[in-house]
This record gives C-alpha cells, structure tokens and sequence, in this order.
C-alpha cells in the first residue's frame, strides 16, 4: 500500500475508532435482548480494524496490535466448540445452552447465559477470519 | 458424561495439551513422558473391569449426543471390547515408552507425532467400546485419518507421502463402503445399535439386502485388515517411524477390521457367503503374505507382509468358526467354536511378538542405520538382548515352543484339518485345499521367521559406515522385554489369559455357545503325537531345508513380471485417473471468474427458473399488499440508479462506490421493514466488502473497455437478465404460494425457552446452534484458504512449508 499522509483522517480515526469499538462491544452485548450479537459485534469490531489499517499502515498497526488473527479464528472456533461439549459434561446432548438469573450488586437482577459464550466464539471467529483474509489481501505485494 | 465416556475421551483432551507441554519443557523432558501417562492409566482403569466382564457380565452406559437422531454415544463394555481395549492401551503405553526413545527430542516435531498419536489411540478405544454404528464410524474414520498422518510424519520424504497417501485411498475406500453397509443393517433391522442388532438377527438374515450389506461391511474389514487384495499399502504404510509401525500397522489398527468381522459374526455368521468370503480372502492373504514376505530385503517390509499374511490367518480363523452358528448346538460346534476361541488367542499372541519384533527392527536401524538384510549380519555379538528377543519373537511367530505362537498355530492346524472334514457350504473337494494352503503358508512363514533371526544377526559383520554398534539403551529395550517375557507366560499360563480375557471375548463373539457351556476349552500344549503335531513337524522340516538352500530357489520370484503385481496396478490407476479428471477439469475450470460466474448463475436460473416454470410457481397476489410510501419509492429509484451506474462506470473506484451504495440502499428497506437485525448486518457487510473491495483493487489493472466478440456478450446479457428475471419472480411469487405454515411460531416463546428477547440471536445461537457452529468453522477454514493462497504460494518447493 502507498504511504497515506493525512492529517485530518488519522486525527479523527483516533478517535472514531475508540466509538467504533464502543458500539462494537455494545453491539455484542445487547445482542442477547435487542438488534446486536456475536456476528454484527465481532464484524464491526473488525470493521474498526478496518479503519485503522486503512489509516496507518498494517505494520504500524501490527506492531502495536501483536495478535495472530488465524489464532483468534480458531480460539473462537475452540470456545464455540468448547460450549457444545461443556453440555456433554451435564449429561445434556451437545450444543444445550443454559441460562439463570443472578443478583449483581450495582446491576441488580443480571441474566448470565451460556449462550453468551458461545457467542463469545462466533465474535472471534468473525473477527480473526475477517481480518485474517483482509491483511492477507492488504500485505501482499 | 460418565467417568467411562470421560476416560475414552481422555486421549483427545489431552491432545490438546500436548502442544503446551512440547512448548514449555522439551528439550528439558522429553514430550512423551507426559503422553506415557494416559495410556497407561486407562490401562490400569480397564484392568479393574476385567473381574466383573469374565463374569459374564456386560456395562452399558450411554450419553445422548443427537438424540433427535437417535445417536448416542453408548458405551458397550464386554470381553470383545474389553481385550481390545487393554490391547490398545497396554501396547499403546510400552510404544509411548519406546518412542521417547526412539525419536529425538531435539530433532523430532515431537508435538506432532504425539497429538496423532493421542488422537489415534482414542478413536481406537471409541471404535472398540462404541455400541451406535454411527459413533463407530466416525471413529473408524478418524483411525484412518489419523494413520495417514502419522505414516506422513516425515511429510518430506516422498515416500512417506506416497504410502499416507495409498493407506487414505484404499482405508477411506473401504471406510465408505462400510458405511453404506452399515445404513443397510440398520435399516433392515430398524436400530443404531450394534447390541439390539445381534438380538434381532432374523430382521437382517432374511432381508434382500444381507449379501449386499455382507460384502460391503467385508470390505470395510479387508481394507482395514491389509487383505488381499487391498494389503498393498501395509508395506508403503511402513514408511511411519518404527514404533508406529509397530501400534498401528501391526498391533492395534489393522486389527480393527478383524474386531468388526469378529463383532458382527452373530449377524451374518452361519451362513455360507460370510463362511467362504471371510476363510477364502484370509487363507489367500496367508499364502501371499506369507511368501510375498521371503523375498522382502528390508526388515520393516519383511515384517509388514507377515503382518499382512498372519493378519489372514486370524481372519481365516475367524471365517471357519462362523460355522459354529450353522450348526446350532452340537459336539460340531463346539469344534468349530474352538476355530474362533483360536482367532483371539493368535490375536493376542500376535499382538505380542509382533509388536516386539517391529521394536527390535527399530533398534537395530536405530543403531546401524541401516534395515537392509544384505548389508546387516553378524549382529549377535554385538547386540545380545536385541538378538534374544529377535528369537522370542521370531520363534513365536514360526509357531514354535515354547512360546505362545506354538499354541495358537497347533489350533489353526486342528481349525482347518476340521474344516477339511466338512460336508456341508458345498465343501467336498475344496475342503482338502485348506489345510494344504494353511501348511505351504506355514512353511514360507517359518523361512522368512529364520531370515529374519540369521541373517541379521548371524554370519559375518558387513556393516561398512563409521557407526559403533552397541546394544540399545535400556529404555529401549523395556517395552520389547515386556512383550516377550509375555510370548512365554502366554506359553506356560495359557488358561489363565483364556479364562480372565479370552473366553469373555469369545462370548461376544458367539454367545448362544457359551450360554449352553459346550466348550471345554483347555489349552495345553502337548496333546500327543496328532496330526497337529506331525504338521508342525513337517514345516520346520521342509522350512529349514528350504531355508538352507534358499540360494537355489529364490530366483522363481523372478519369473513373476513386474507388470502384473497389484501395486503397478493400483500405480497406473492412479496416474490415470489423474490424467483423466485433470483433462475434464481443464475444459471446465479456465481460471476466469466470469467464466465461473456463468457456471453459478446458469445453474441457478436453469434449476430455480426451470423448476419455478415446471410447477407452476408462477402466480402473484398483492391482496395482502401495502400501498408504497413516498420514501420507499425513492430509496427504490436511487438504488435503480447506482445499479445502473454500476454498467457505466468508467473507473473502478466508482464502480465500487456505486455497489457499495446499492448495499446500503439495501440496508434502509430492511431498516424500513423493521428488521434491524439483518439491517445491521447489512451494513457492517457492506462497510467490510467495500473496504475488501478497495484492497484488491490495489492489485487489479486499469479498467479499460474491453472489445470482445458478440456470442460472448450474448451469454453474458442472456444470463444477467434471466438471474435478474428468475430472481424477480422468485420474489413476487412468494406472497402467491404458501406451501407450508410460517415456522415463526416455534420461536416466538424465545424468552421462556433461551431467556433471550432478541428472537434472531436466540435462533442463531441456541435454537439453531450447530449451523451457527459449522458456519464459523466454514467461515475459519475460508479464511484459512485465504491465507494459505496467497501467503504460502511462493514457497519453493523442498523448504520448510509451516515457516510462516
């Protein structure tokens, strides 16, 4: 890629990217009652990704994001898995998700899901896919 | 999940580990020392059961795993299952213990070898103890598969490759082929499991699928099993390091087809195709195992094709005492019971000397370097133990005493001068063809047994690199210790394996027998001067004769032309079926996307669109219809008109700006449609594409107009304009044909069922939570694909591949 020299998108993507994660994360965590969830959470996560490389170059980025995205794929890909088997382990057929309801102190009644984590993995592996083929794509020369 | 389930598992668990393990201490500690321990520790879990299974008792314990479909991972403990399993796990501990030694651990990708391992032992334990037919052919599978990459652990060698590559053809082959088999049983008998299955015979034997469903289980044994004529890749498959050679190729899961015959014998026993196929494959397997071993050069390939011939052997076996069923019950059954009880017992003999003869092969290429026999020689000074242990082994195989081969052969002999006497399955001339095709077998198995004793070790030293030849160290030579001191306890205490494993194993095999208790199965080694005896005699008469003029006879294998054995056979196949299908792929596949993109959407329009045309799908109704808004209507034409553009653009970057816009268009009629699930997915698509999209165009040369002849833009308008139809149709006709009720209902309690409001993610994640799973494995292995496509493509050939 050519060396991009602007002032102006590198000062916003600064802090654009930050929103994006936010709502990013935001995305994910809503997904359970309201529009959001592991694929559009994970996907505009990397979206943000995006933006960075496309604003500084992957290297710079590389450099202070060490993550080999192929590993997080697959880590996401293990946790999703990994849920699938954990029912096995409570004599339920693969794949049974679980929920319950606990008392929080400043957030009060809380849902905690197991299908949370399991989309705790479907966010990875769209995250280390997506990025995985858009540096493959974008490193080439 | 019960501490059984658990246990069987625990090869793959720890897999996962293993790759840690490597990272953290080797070369500290050896990586196998760690691995040594799972083994050995189901080992000693499945002793404990070993009381209560010679009993007579069986444990079944199951843990739904689709129950929609009625597959469950059932375990299904008996004497059959169980001797395997103390098969797999103890031989699987001794190799473990002999590879830390046999592998560096400075050199080795020693993380590798250990994770296949692992992943192997397991499926063996779930093939063996699984009860649903499913369950065991994915563990039958996964054997395969796990075979073919430890055969290609030193993926750099070409022979390597080659031999993983001709173990995974023929195995999957046969693994398919059984599979169908399988679905025949089961549907005939209307159970997935291999238990109700043996207690609702009738259902299969009368069935017009039982020969069908017969030979295609059978040639999931035989290709498994090496035999004839499928045990070409049982030689080239020895290309694996030693001690893999010595579990795998040998000892545990080329016994996996003779445990499924030996499984399914109180389905299709009794009946005369199972009785000729299984005594015929396995007695010819004998014999060209046998003398095909002779001629070998090589200690490895002189131990795979009597692998391969002793492998015959048992399955002969095996097909003889299928009699046993034919008769109900009666003094001949119990004659012919015996043939099977024989069967285990070599099995588990073989198990032994086998696996301690492969190990000392192992040591003596592991110290000289070499495996050849016409370099090797005059070892025995040099190598005392291993020299010991050759003849423990070698002996044993030869059948002679006082080691545990002696006893299982003697009844061999006794099986087929039996089956000589038969008078029923048509036998009457042929009969007498058995025992003299089991003797001439013996003959050349007792030759290449004294080959494989003196001519490495005795006669003159001829080694001529640098090497110091010493004896192995002691680490080494524990696990083949352990297996003989086994060949002659096996010798002296044959009844006490008999009671405590065999007999158990044998009334899996032939239950109604031993519930009427005719067999008087006492093993002993002098049973007079019989005609067992006199046979044995003979064979190592006419065997050292031969042997000692081995000189004068050994050109014959000359006159056979090279042309005609199975492996130039299987080569030639091979090349051209590659010639073939790379001819039909060229005319198809010319590397243009356009090209590709024809293929998809004629597809489409010709199935979708034909079908549409042929039922009749065509019929609108807009009753239900509401009047467009203003809104609608405008983000419409806008959308018509960046489609539009998208033709005109002069440049790409405003072609894809043009695309990009039409996607978030797209994403406002879902917002407006209150789908904002799918609008959002939309848009963060559309955002990622697009940026995709700018990264390739990097790469891509200048648009320019392209000048092209008119058919081809015929095609390409024919085919844009009829998706572009087809797709309007599909859309407008929707409305028109309700074939089925709206599904929606059984999601709408979503927050009572998954506690969750948002019905889409509840669907995603739990309702439909395998496709979601699947997809993101698909979505990896894509991405993968990227990767691997454009990273690793100018890595030359010969360098190490997994450098990135």
């Amino acid at each position: 890629m050519k060396e991009p020299n602007d002032v102006i998108i590198r000062s916003i993507t600064k802090i654009a990217v930050i929103i994006i994660f936010t709502f990013a994360i935001n995305l994910f965590i809503s997904g359970h009652h309201h529009p959001g969830g592991g694929f559009i959470g994970g996907l505009t996560f990397s979206a943000g990704l995006v933006l960075l490389f496309l604003t500084f170059d992957i290297e710079t980025v590389r450099k202070n994001l060490p993550l080999d995205f192929k590993v997080v794929a697959a880590i996401g890909v293990l946790i999703a898995v990994g849920t699938g088997v954990g029912s096995l382990l409570f004599n339920e057929p693969f794949l049974t998700q679980t929920f319950g309801y606990i008392e929080l102190p400043v957030f009060g009644e809380t849902e905690l899901a197991s299908a949370v984590l399991f989309d705790v993995g479907v966010a990875l592996a769209v995250i280390g896919t997506s990025l995985t083929i858009i540096m493959s794509i974008g490193d080439d020369r | 999940m019960y501490w059984f389930h658990f246990l069987i598992m625990l090869p793959f668990i720890f897999a996962v580990f293993v790759p840690i393990l490597y990272k953290k201490f080797c070369p500290r500690i050896h990586t196998g020392w760690f691995v040594f321990l799972v083994p050995l520790l189901i080992f000693v879990y499945l002793i404990t059961f070993i009381p209560d299974i010679a009993n007579g008792n069986t444990i079944i314990t199951s843990l739904p795993w689709i129950p929609s479909y009625n597959i469950n991972f059932t375990t299904y403990i008996d004497g059959l299952g169980l001797m395997f399993g103390l098969l797999i796990t103890g031989i699987g501990a001794l190799v473990i213990l002999y590879s830390i030694f046999y592998l560096s651990k400075e050199r080795e990708a020693l993380h590798n070898f250990y994770v296949y391992l692992l992943m192997f032992m397991g499926a063996m334990l779930g093939l063996v103890f699984s009860d649903n037919i499913f369950v065991l052919y994915v563990f039958w599978e996964l054997t395969s598969v796990s075979s073919f990459l430890l055969i290609a652990y030193w993926y750099e060698r070409e022979k390597s490759r080659y031999g993983a590559q001709k173990s995974m053809l023929i195995t999957i082959f046969g693994g398919l082929a059984m599979l169908a088999g399988l679905v025949m049983i089961s549907s005939n008998s209307g159970t997935y499991s291999i238990r109700e299955m043996l207690m609702n015979t009738d259902a299969i034997t009368s069935s017009a699928l039982f020969v069908p469903a017969m030979v295609l289980i059978l040639l999931g044994a035989f290709t498994k099993s090496a035999q004839f004529p499928f045990s070409i890749w049982l030689p080239d498959a020895m290309e694996a390091p030693t001690p893999i050679s010595a579990y795998l190729h040998s000892a545990t899961m080329v016994k996996a087809g003779i445990y499924l015959v030996a499984r399914l014998t109180p389905v299709f026993g009794g009946s005369s195709e199972w009785f000729w196929i299984v005594t015929g494959v396995g007695l010819i397997t004998l014999l060209y195992g046998s003398v095909n071993a002779v001629r070998q050069t090589d200690l490895k390939a002189l131990l795979a094709y009597s692998t391969i011939s002793q492998l015959g052997l048992i399955m002969s076996l095996l097909g003889l005492g299928s009699a046993a069923m034919y008769f109900g019950l009666g003094d001949e059954t119990a004659v012919y019971g015996t043939a099977v009880f024989a069967a285990l017992f070599h099995l588990l003999n073989h198990s032994t000397f086998k696996g301690s003869l492969f190990m000392v092969v192992g040591i003596i290429d592991h110290e000289t370097g070499t495996r050849d026999i016409r370099r090797l020689g005059g070892l025995i000074h040099l190598m005392p133990i291993s020299f010991t242990l050759m003849v423990i082994g070698a002996f044993s195989m030869a059948g002679l005493p006082p080691f545990n081969g002696f006893l299982s052969k003697e009844m061999f002999f006794a099986a087929v001068n039996n089956a000589a006497k038969m008078d029923f399955f048509n036998m009457g001339t042929i009969g007498v063809l058995i025992p003299i095709i089991a003797w001439i077998a013996s003959v050349f198995t007792f030759i290449y047994c004294m080959i494989l004793v003196f001519k490495t070790f005795r006669g003159k030293y001829k080694l001529d690199n640098d090497r110091v030849v010493h004896e192995a160290p002691l680490g080494m030579l524990i696990p083949p210790i352990i297996l003989g001191s086994l060949v002659i306890l096996g010798f002296f205490f044959p009844n006490l394996i008999s009671q405590y494993l065999l007999k158990p194993a044998l009334t899996s095999v032939l239950p109604m027998l031993t519930e009427a208790d005719v067999l008087r199965l006492k093993i002993t080694a002098w049973h007079g001067w019989n005609q067992e005896l006199w046979m044995t005699i003979g064979v190592v008469v006419l065997g050292t004769i031969l042997y000692l003029n081995i000189r004068k006879w050994y050109r014959v294998y000359k006159f056979y032309p090279q042309s005609l054995t199975i492996n130039h056979i299987y080569n030639l196949s091979l090349n051209k079926l590659e010639q073939i299908y790379g001819l039909i792929t060229n005319f198809y596949m010319t590397g243009f996307i356009r090209d590709y993109l024809v293929y998809i959407f004629g597809f489409m329009i010709i199935v979708v669109g034909g079908s549409i045309w042929l039922f009749d799908g065509i019929s609108f109704d807009s009753s239900n219809d509401n009047p467009a808004t203003l809104f609608e209507i405008a983000i419409m034409i806008v959308s018509v008109v960046s489609a539009v553009t998208v033709l005109f653009a002069k440049s790409r970057i405003s072609s894809i700006v043009a695309v990009g816009a039409l996607g978030y268009l797209v994403a406002f009629f879902f917002v407006l449609f209150r789908a904002p699930d799918l609008a959002l997915t939309q848009l963060v698509v559309e955002t990622v594409t697009t940026a995709l999209f700018l990264l390739c165009f990097y790469h891509l040369p200048q648009l320019r107009k392209e000048i092209s002849r008119i058919p081809f833009k015929v095609t390409n308008a024919v085919i844009a304009i009829g998706s572009g139809v087809v797709i309007t149709l599909v859309a407008l006709s929707v409305n028109g044909n309700r074939l089925f009720d709206s599904i929606s209902s059984y999601y709408e309690n979503a927050y009572e069922l998954a506690g969750a409001k948002n019905i889409v993610n509840a669907i995603l994640v739990d309702f439909r939570g395998i496709d979601t799973m699947l997809e993101i494995l698909v979505l990896s292995i894509a991405g993968l694909g990227v990767y691997s496509l454009i990273k690793l493509r100018l890595v030359k050939e010969g360098s190490d591949e997994r450098a990135e």
